[in-house]
């Protein structure tokens, strides 16, 4: 009864809508006018929506680069002082024997305070010596040193050389410092600033291309501080993580999506891994901290103990990425090989993982990046230090570049400002270029079924 | 194949200098020695055959944490401190096997409130400093203990502008915190009636009521990194800083020291000891380790030396107070005899 009730309605309501789809739409009536409108007016304000979102996202990124570049590309450059510098056979060979050994160790230093005392000679108390041969780098002694080791036949000469200059000269001449505020406020007093006027008109200042900034390690000089111990620190580790990162989560993705049985216990180890991601990262210091340090004894500061320690944060960045190149494979692919005979191993190894391999890199490049922008954890283990040395190894105390910029950001000096900004823009350089490179490989081996 | 080959060679190069017995000094500890700490470890390593030493910014007691572990190479053989070891620590060490501990005393440093030189400059007691900062404070009428509840510095005093209570300082994790409540607050907090009274009725609050800092947006903590503060006090006139007199000493020319008691944060002034925020800085030495850790003594040497941390020395050029000569003279007795600690 009730059936035959709604197949009647049914009915009823059919009629009325094929009625109505038989009468002709009056395009040009104001309603359907007003309605075209209101839905282009829709379509333009999302549109508006979308490059507002992006609009704000690259000003975010504008200020973020300006305010790191226009102070940081400034460190790019040092300040030189030129001075005329008498290779004093007296101090530097006295028996003239020309042995290497007794060139080395010669005092180099008074040699550069010789001629600034030789350049300003109405220069006599003790304090104001002081503050003259601040004019000069401390590590200039050791640029002449080696000058002189390569090329023995300077001593007893004359030459004008340019010098390495210290850094509140260096702040002054890339004006940092302020010479018309008063004296008492600022780092230099007026005669010093009167000493590098007088240097300035003698055409003997200079600003150069700054190389030992990518050459040198760490210094607690500014203007001989660089960032090459860290940049081959974070290569050790990173060689680390991704030599125990990479083999462990591409098996496991293998195993779990290939091979795994898909019950109870492989769901629970799928969720831990989805968790694990989203740990925070100075967990994993402090387990690294835990088993490597108090448990396998591996030595602090290590590339070694940061790399075992950032493979397992990136662990589960691979899996995920793998495990999702893998399950993109059709599985046409996989039965076409089983069909020709070919055995599971077989099928993954050289079907399966060579068409997922492009997703697989991806994921990895990008743990990578996350590993080489990571200090929390790295805190715990002791790579948070104040190391000169490059590194010879992964055993070597080491440090990483965002640990640099991170004790650099926290020194007193003024000149450390602007070398925190540049190591911050060589940070990004290399995050850019791996990121770009992820990009590249994707772009280049991705296949479309 | 090749691919093997390329993998291992990779890994014995980055394996390459193998785990043989350290040489190389290994150092923890304080942040506020620790610019004063790679200041001589470079000059060590550049001036003489050793590597130069590592060094770690943990925190004082972090630092001392680390060291008294135990002896042997994978334990540090010195830690800086901003504060003297105490007791219980001195005990922890004894325990793992550390007895001998030579102390040596590095020189002083400033604790400075400052703002910034376009701002007055503010002339401050430590009860004044007190009021603005403690979290209980006594009431109007001086006879019972509330929040505090000053907004401003001329409602403590009406000498003081008129603006708001905002001062910036490190958290209780640091060293300088530590310090700068005990050399202030709690030395200002027993010249209120109130709260000297409580000395003898309830210790524990009255350790309470000295140490609390207020939670209420008066105090912000801004983490361990100076030059932030230093940078906040440039944008933002009204705040004041709290954190060590180097930083105050490079930036000279944007910030300016307030006066506690009448005296101003100078190189001088802390020097003599008329300042009344200054402490004394210290690094612990391992004794067992000197002899087996190549260049123990040599550091010892360098640091003490009148080139790094005499009147005139390199560690004065970067903000550390130098003690007088025969302080110094004592000092580097001790240090290069090696006469341990004895509490």
């Amino acid at each position: 009864m009730t059936d035959m009730a709604s197949l009647m309605e049914d009915r009823a309501a059919a009629k009325v809508i094929s009625d109505n789809l038989r009468k002709p739409v009056d395009w040009d009536s104001p309603k359907i006018a007003r309605n075209i409108k209101k839905r282009y007016a829709a379509e333009r304000r999302f549109k508006i929506y979308g490059l507002v979102a992006i609009g704000i996202a690259l000003l975010a990124l504008c200020m973020l680069a300006t305010s790191i570049g226009s102070k940081g590309y400034s460190a790019f450059y040092q300040t030189y002082v030129q001075l005329e510098v008498h290779f004093d056979p007296a101090v530097i060979d006295p028996d003239g024997t020309g042995d290497p050994a007794v060139i080395g160790r010669a005092n180099f230093d008074g040699l550069i305070k010789q001629s600034l005392r030789d350049r300003f000679p109405d220069v006599t108390s003790r304090s104001d010596k002081r503050d003259l041969y601040g004019i000069v780098s401390g590590g200039a002694s050791y640029d002449l040193r080696e000058r002189v080791l390569e090329n023995p036949s300077l001593i007893g000469q004359t030459r004008t050389i340019w010098l390495i200059s210290g850094d509140d000269f260096d702040m002054l001449n890339k004006g940092y410092i302020d010479p018309t505020v008063a004296e008492g406020d600022r780092r230099l007093n007026d005669q010093e600033v009167s000493w590098y006027n007088d240097l300035v008109e003698a055409g003997a200042v200079e600003k150069q291309f700054h190389t030992r900034f990518f050459t040198s390690g760490d210094s607690r000089e500014p203007e001989l501080a660089g960032i090459w111990g860290a940049a081959v620190g974070s290569f050790y580790t990173l060689l680390v993580t991704l030599a125990l990162s990479f083999p462990i989560g591409v098996l496991a993705a293998v195993y779990l999506e290939e091979f795994a049985p898909k019950n109870r216990f492989t769901q629970i180890v799928e969720v831990n891994i989805n968790n694990l991601a989203a740990v925070p990262s100075i967990v994993f210091g402090l387990l690294g901290l835990e088993v490597y340090l108090n448990v396998m004894h591996l030595p602090r500061s290590a590339p070694v103990v940061g790399g075992l320690t950032l493979a397992l944060m990136t662990l589960p960045t691979i899996i995920i990425a793998s495990r999702a190149a893998i399950k993109a494979v059709p599985p046409s692919i996989r039965q076409a090989a089983l069909g020709l005979g070919a055995s599971p191993v077989q099928t993954v190894t050289h079907h399966v993982l060579p068409l997922a391999m492009p997703g697989i890199l991806t994921g990895t490049i990008i743990g990578m990046a996350q590993a080489l922008g990571e200090t929390a954890p790295l805190l715990m283990i002791g790579m948070v230090a104040f190391i000169v040395d490059i590194p010879g190894g992964a055993l070597d105390p080491a440090t990483v570049l965002p640990v640099q910029i991170y004790l650099w950001a926290d020194s007193p000096e003024r000149a450390f400002v602007e070398k925190t900004s540049a190591a911050i823009m060589v940070l990004l350089a290399f995050l850019v270029l791996m990121n770009g490179l992820a990009v590249y490989l994707r772009k280049k081996f991705e296949r479309k079924w | 194949m090749k691919k093997t080959l390329a993998v291992a060679a990779l890994m014995s190069v980055a394996f390459a200098g193998a785990a043989e017995a350290r040489d190389q000094i290994r150092i923890v500890g304080s942040s506020t020695v620790f610019p004063f700490a790679t200041a001589v470890a470079e000059e060590f390593g550049k001036t003489t055959s050793f590597k130069t030493p590592v060094i770690e910014s943990t925190g004082s007691g972090g630092g001392l944490k680390l060291f008294c572990a135990g002896v042997g190479e994978q334990h540090p053989d010195i830690t800086n401190a901003s504060r003297r070891i105490k007791k219980s620590e001195v005990e922890k060490c004894a325990e793992n096997g550390i007895s001998e501990v030579t102390e040596v005393k590095v020189g002083y440093d400033g604790i400075v409130l400052s703002n910034s030189n376009a701002a007055p400059q503010l002339d401050l007691t430590k009860e004044q400093i007190f009021l603005a900062l403690a979290k209980t404070v006594p009431s109007k009428d001086g006879q019972s203990l509330v929040d505090n509840f000053y907004t401003t510095w001329s409602e403590i005093d009406p000498s003081l502008p008129d603006v708001k209570i905002e001062v910036l300082g490190p958290p209780p994790t640091s060293g300088t915190r530590d310090a700068f409540t005990e050399l202030v607050l709690e030395e200002a907090c027993e010249e209120f009636p109130v709260i000297a009274a409580l000395e003898e009725t309830n210790k524990d609050q009255f350790k309470a009521v000295c140490a609390g800092v207020r939670e209420d947006g008066g105090y912000v903590e801004a983490g361990e990194n100076d030059n932030l503060i230093v940078q906040k006090l440039e944008a933002n006139h009204d705040a004041l800083g709290i954190f060590g007199f180097s930083f105050l000493d490079q930036n000279g020319d944007k910030l300016q020291g307030s006066l506690i008691g009448g005296v101003a944060p100078t190189f001088e002034a802390i020097s003599a000891g008329d300042y009344p925020v200054s402490r004394s800085l210290y690094f612990y030495v391992k004794n067992a380790h000197v002899g087996t850790i190549p260049g123990i003594k040599e550091y010892l040497a360098e640091f003490t030396a009148e080139k790094a941390f005499g009147e005139e020395g390199y560690l004065a050029d970067r903000g550390l107070i130098p003690m007088d000569a025969a302080e110094r003279e004592a000092v580097r007795n001790a240090a290069m005899n090696l006469s341990p600690l004895s509490m």
